[in-house]
Formats: structure tokens, C-alpha cells, sequence
């Protein structure tokens, strides 16, 4: 981060700069605000309409009934129990296997390698499209739909993009330590586990932020092979509550809130993960 | 090679079955390894991807087994199905307009926040803050502010004197629609930009400043040559991308929107293999998708050479 910030400025540069940044920043931020906002204001105040102004911002009073309401509707709650069981299979299984994956090919030596992996970069631009009705077909086969085993089972093969993030960072891991390790006779298992495995936590901590993400904001999973309002997950229940109440903008709004909340929370606690996870995919 | 081998102590004798065993040592260790990839890849990906040009060719209902109709499936799509042509365009023009706004408003706005002045955190953090609201969410919020009497969107107009349109309502303003919003969340590949600007060497600016080069020459001269590799990804992603639009498509206009003007690609085909179990029919749609995405990654690959730079 401290590598080039940029060239020395004069003092109007730096006034236009800002002043650039502040009006870029309305349309960037004001949705979001908006969304709140909406949340917090009783039907009669939403459909007033009229000339936009800064108060019309910061309703008053603030309807917080709105967020019961929403929670109540959808429910809110039994949706989040789900959406949180398949992060929680979705993360071990995917970080986990990813990283076993990403060991052999970072750190030893073996026939075919840089075909499989190329091969394994190439599945990263099939579309899924493409695999999505034998996969269906399979998972029907074998009585696994309406469950969510195809949701989760999957998740245990490893996600390439994961591999290939894991691969990257074990790379920059110094081979000096292992070497040892295999000179005193251990186990490829044991350096992975007790060696390589503690030095990469930031990595493993990005994987495991970035599956919680996916699955959280999955929707055409849940929409292919959960047919039980039960199982909904929250993606799938906010998709759902748009198509049945979607003229309820208040609690449509409320409800959108408590489903982004979490994933700005992990971002502000996580930003420093969030951001190199995702430069580490562009730059290299 | 022989000399080599003998210098090597205890396996004088049999130097090279010492090698295979400790090769095929390590090719055994190295496939348990990546067994949990491999499997995935054969049951998920590969037989996936070749069962589904198998079922491209037939009719199939999931229910019953698929039946062989040749190349009916594609004469359908190809000659009689308007539908297809639309849709097909439709994700065209969206990726025709969205990639290039969103590689122009990343790299300008990553070269706004890459500037060395105070309180620059919060404004990365605000720009990138829409990338991460979930897409269902995003598009709630969408159907909401583009309202078109009590939107944010036409209210915010209507103080500059102008009459918003109904937006989603409408045809053509319903697929800027999409367009807008795939604009808002440029966060994500700004960041990437970000990233690229901050590994530019220092010392090619300085260069740049010895030989009088002004803010706008070192612009075009520095900063743009080297993050092409940069907005080359974002290209490839944004195209790929792109073409799969559906979340957005099913989740603000599942009929497809006004004059099926928001009826992407993979909501048609969504619709044909979910709605109507026209299983087979969908795989060809697949199939063509994929063919399509792969041409225009190849072309966009061979042109490289020519824009791409990779010295630094």
C-alpha cells in the first residue's frame, strides 16, 4: 500500500480531486443510504413523494416497526438459520479441500502438473450454464433433490478459483523449512498441516470470507434445488418477498438492510483480507 | 549422467529404480492430494460438459429419459426461434455497452483515489461499498429507487427540471436499467485497478517528469500502457461475466421486461429448461453460449499483442 501513492500534487489538482470525488460519491453512496433511509419510514411518508430534499433523508419519526415487521414476513429468522448452515458446510468443505489441492501443487514435484492445473484455470471460464442440467440430472438421480446436498456436497472438491488463490500464496512460502521437514523424515501430510497450514492463515481467512460471501448472495442454487419455503435461504426469501410484497417498499427495504448489514459488517472487520484477496486475482 | 548418478552414495547400484520409486513416490503423494479437485473435476465438470452436448441433440424432460432428435434442437434456436435472436442480442448489447463503461469508470475512478491526498480511505470505502451488497438485494433496492413517481432516481431528476422516465417500465430505458446498476457496483474491478496503479514503478514517472513530460502525457504514456495486462483481466472477467447475466434479469424482470428489452440470455434459457423442462433444448442454448463466450475470449486473447503491454 505505501508503494507509489501517486505523484506530488499543487494545491488546485488537489481541490479538483476532491471536489470530483464528493459529487462521484452521490451516486455511489446515496442508494444506500436511500435503502435505509426507506426502512425507517411509514407508508404514508413513502408514497408522499415530492420534491426530494435533505430531510426527506432523515424521516421523522423513525419507524423501526418496519424491521419486526420484515423479520416476521419473511421469516427472517428460519431463512438466516439455513443461509448460515450452508456457509458453514460451504467454508469447511471448500476450504479445506481447496487447500489440500493447492499444497500438491505449490510444493511437490509430479507428473502432470502444469496440465492440471492449466486445466483446472480453464474450468474457471466455463459457464455454468453448460453444467447445470446434467448436474441437476445427477443430483435428481440420486434423490438428493429438494435436499441440500447439491449445495454443499460440491463445495468439497475444492472451488478453482480458491485453489488457484492458495496455490499462489503457498508459492511464496520458503521451500527451506519443508525441505528439512522431509529430511528428517516427515510426512508430506505433516508439513501441510503443521508447516504450511499455520503460515497461511490471512490466505485461508480470505478463502473462507469470500465462500461466506458467495453463499450468502447465492440465488440460483437455492432457486434450482430447494423447492421447500422451509429451506429457503435469504437470497431466495428476499427474491421471493420482492415477487409477493414487492410493493411494500418500506419493509422490502427493511428487509434488504438486514440482509446487506452482514456482509458490510465482515467488510469494515475484514477490509485489509477483502482487498488483497482481491488484488491477488487481478494482478497476477 | 552415469557419473552423476554414482556421486550419489548408497544408490550406485541401482540408480535409476531409486529415481522411479522416489518419482512415483511423489506422483502417488501428489494425486491423494489433489484427489478431492480431480473427482470434482470428473463428476462436475468434464461428464457435465460432455453429457450436455450429448443432450443438446435430444429431448429431454428430466422426468423421462432423453430421447435423439439430431440437430433439431439448433435448427429450432437457429431459424424459428425469435426469442433466441432476442435474448441473444439483448446480452449482447449488454455487454457491449457495460463492459467498456465499467473498464473506463474503473480506471478513472481508481486514478481519482489513487491520489496522494487526506481522507482518501473513506472515499475507497464508499465507492466500493455497492459492489458488496448482494445482487438480490441490489436489485430490490433497484425496483425501488427507479420507481418512476416516488423513485429516488426521477425524484432527484425532477429538482434538475427533468421528467424521469418509468424506467423499468419502458423499453429502452428498462435495459439502461441494467446497465446503471451493473455501473454501480464497478467497486470490485476498480479495486483491481487500484492495485495495478499502486504496483507501477515510481521510477518511470520520475523519468517521465526528466524528460518534461506533462500530467496528461504521463498519463497516456505511463499510467495507461501499464495497466493494460490489468484492464486486459477485467476485459475477459467482464465479458464472461456479462454474458451470464441472469440474478439481476430473473429478480427485477422475470417475464423477460418490457418488449422482452431485459430478456437476457440466461433467463431465456433458465425459463426453457425450468419453466417448460425443455431440458434438451436449453443444453443447445448452452452450448451456444459457451461457443459464443469462447470466440470472443480467443479474440479478445489474439488481440493482445497489439494493446497489452507486459514490460514492467
Amino acid at each position: 500500500m505505501t508503494s507509489n501513492s501517486g505523484p506530488k500534487l499543487s494545491r488546485q489538482a488537489k481541490v479538483g480531486i476532491y471536489l470530483a470525488l464528493v459529487l462521484l460519491s452521490i451516486p455511489a453512496i446515496l442508494p444506500l443510504l436511500w435503502m435505509v433511509s426507506t426502512s425507517l419510514k411509514t407508508n404514508e411518508q413513502i408514497f408522499a413523494g415530492g420534491d426530494l430534499t435533505v430531510t426527506s433523508l432523515f424521516p421523522k419519526p423513525l419507524h423501526a416497526q418496519n424491521y419486526p415487521d420484515a423479520i416476521n414476513n419473511m421469516p427472517f429468522l428460519l431463512y438466516l438459520r439455513n443461509t448460515l448452515l450452508l456457509c458453514m458446510f460451504g467454508i469447511i468443505g471448500t476450504v479445506c479441500s481447496s487447500a489440500i489441492v493447492a499444497y500438491a501443487f505449490a510444493k511437490i514435484k509430479f507428473d502432470g502438473k502444469s496440465l492440471l492445473f492449466g486445466l483446472m484455470i480453464a474450468t474457471m471460464a466455463l459457464p455454468g450454464q453448460v453444467t447445470m442440467i446434467p448436474i441437476f440430472g445427477l443430483f435428481r438421480a440420486l434423490g438428493w433433490y429438494g435436499t441440500y446436498l447439491p449445495l454443499i456436497v460440491p463445495a468439497f472438491t475444492g472451488s478453482a478459483y480458491f485453489i488457484f488463490l492458495l496455490t499462489q500464496f503457498f508459492k511464496t512460502l520458503p521451500d527451506e523449512m519443508a525441505e528439512a521437514c522431509r529430511v528428517d523424515g516427515a510426512s508430506e501430510w505433516r508439513i501441510f498441516t503443521q508447516i504450511v497450514i499455520p503460515l497461511s492463515k490471512p490466505a485461508l481467512a480470505t478463502c473462507a470470507l469470500f465462500k461466506f460471501i458467495g453463499t450468502w448472495n447465492d440465488f440460483l442454487g437455492p432457486l434450482i434445488y430447494v423447492n421447500d419455503p422451509a429451506k429457503y435461504t435469504l437470497a431466495y426469501g428476499l427474491q421471493q418477498f420482492v415477487s409477493h410484497y414487492g410493493g411494500y417498499y418500506s419493509q422490502l427495504m427493511a428487509a434488504s438492510t438486514i440482509f446487506t448489514l452482514p456482509i458490510i459488517i465482515l467488510f469494515f472487520f475484514g477490509q485489509k483480507t477483502f482487498i488483497q484477496g482481491i488484488a491477488t486475482t487481478g494482478g497476477k | 549422467m552415469a557419473l552423476v548418478l554414482q556421486n550419489r552414495g548408497h544408490n550406485v547400484c541401482h540408480p535409476m529404480s531409486w529415481l522411479r520409486s522416489e518419482r512415483a513416490r511423489n506422483n502417488l503423494i501428489a494425486y491423494l492430494f489433489i484427489s478431492p479437485w480431480l473427482l470434482g473435476f470428473f463428476v462436475f465438470t468434464l461428464w457435465p460438459f460432455l453429457q450436455s452436448i450429448y443432450l443438446s441433440f435430444t429431448r429431454y424432460n428430466i422426468v423421462s429419459p432423453a430421447k435423439w432428435v439430431g440437430f433439431a434442437n439448433y435448427k429450432m434456436l437457429l431459424t424459428k426461434d425469435e426469442l433466441f435472436y432476442k435474448s441473444a442480442l439483448v446480452t449482447i448489447k449488454y455487454a457491449c455497452i457495460s463492459v467498456p463503461c465499467a473498464i473506463a469508470i474503473g480506471v478513472g475512478l481508481a486514478m481519482l483515489l489513487n491520489a496522494n491526498v487526506k481522507g482518501i480511505a473513506v472515499f475507497r470505502t464508499i465507492f466500493y461499498l455497492p459492489s458488496i451488497v448482494p445482487t438480490v438485494a441490489t436489485s430490490a433496492l433497484f425496483i425501488w429507487i427507479l420507481n418512476p413517481n416516488i423513485g429516488l432516481v426521477n425524484r432527484a431528476l425532477m429538482l434538475a427540471g427533468v421528467k424521469g422516465p418509468a424506467w423499468l417500465n419502458t423499453a429502452p430505458w428498462a435495459f439502461y436499467s441494467f446497465v446503471f446498476m451493473s455501473l454501480w457496483g464497478v467497486g470490485g474491478s476498480m479495486v483491481i485497478y487500484l492495485a495495478g496503479l499502486k504496483d507501477i514503478p515510481l521510477h518511470l514517472y520520475e523519468a517521465a517528469t526528466l524528460d518534461g513530460a506533462s500530467p496528461f502525457n504521463k498519463m497516456r504514456h505511463v499510467t495507461l500502457p501499464m495497466m493494460t495486462p490489468v484492464i486486459f483481466f477485467n476485459l475477459i472477467m467482464g465479458i464472461i461475466g456479462a454474458f451470464q447475466t441472469f440474478t439481476e434479469a430473473f429478480v427485477m424482470t422475470p417475464g423477460g421486461g418490457p418488449q422482452d428489452s431485459t430478456y437476457f440470455y440466461s433467463l431465456y434459457l433458465y425459463n426453457r429448461a425450468w419453466k417448460y423442462l425443455d431440458m434438451g433444448y436449453a443444453s443447445a442454448m448452452a452450448w451456444v453460449l459457451f461457443l459464443v463466450i469462447v470466440v470472443l475470449t480467443a479474440i479478445v486473447f489474439r488481440s493482445q499483442k497489439k494493446w497489452v503491454h507486459y514490460g514492467g
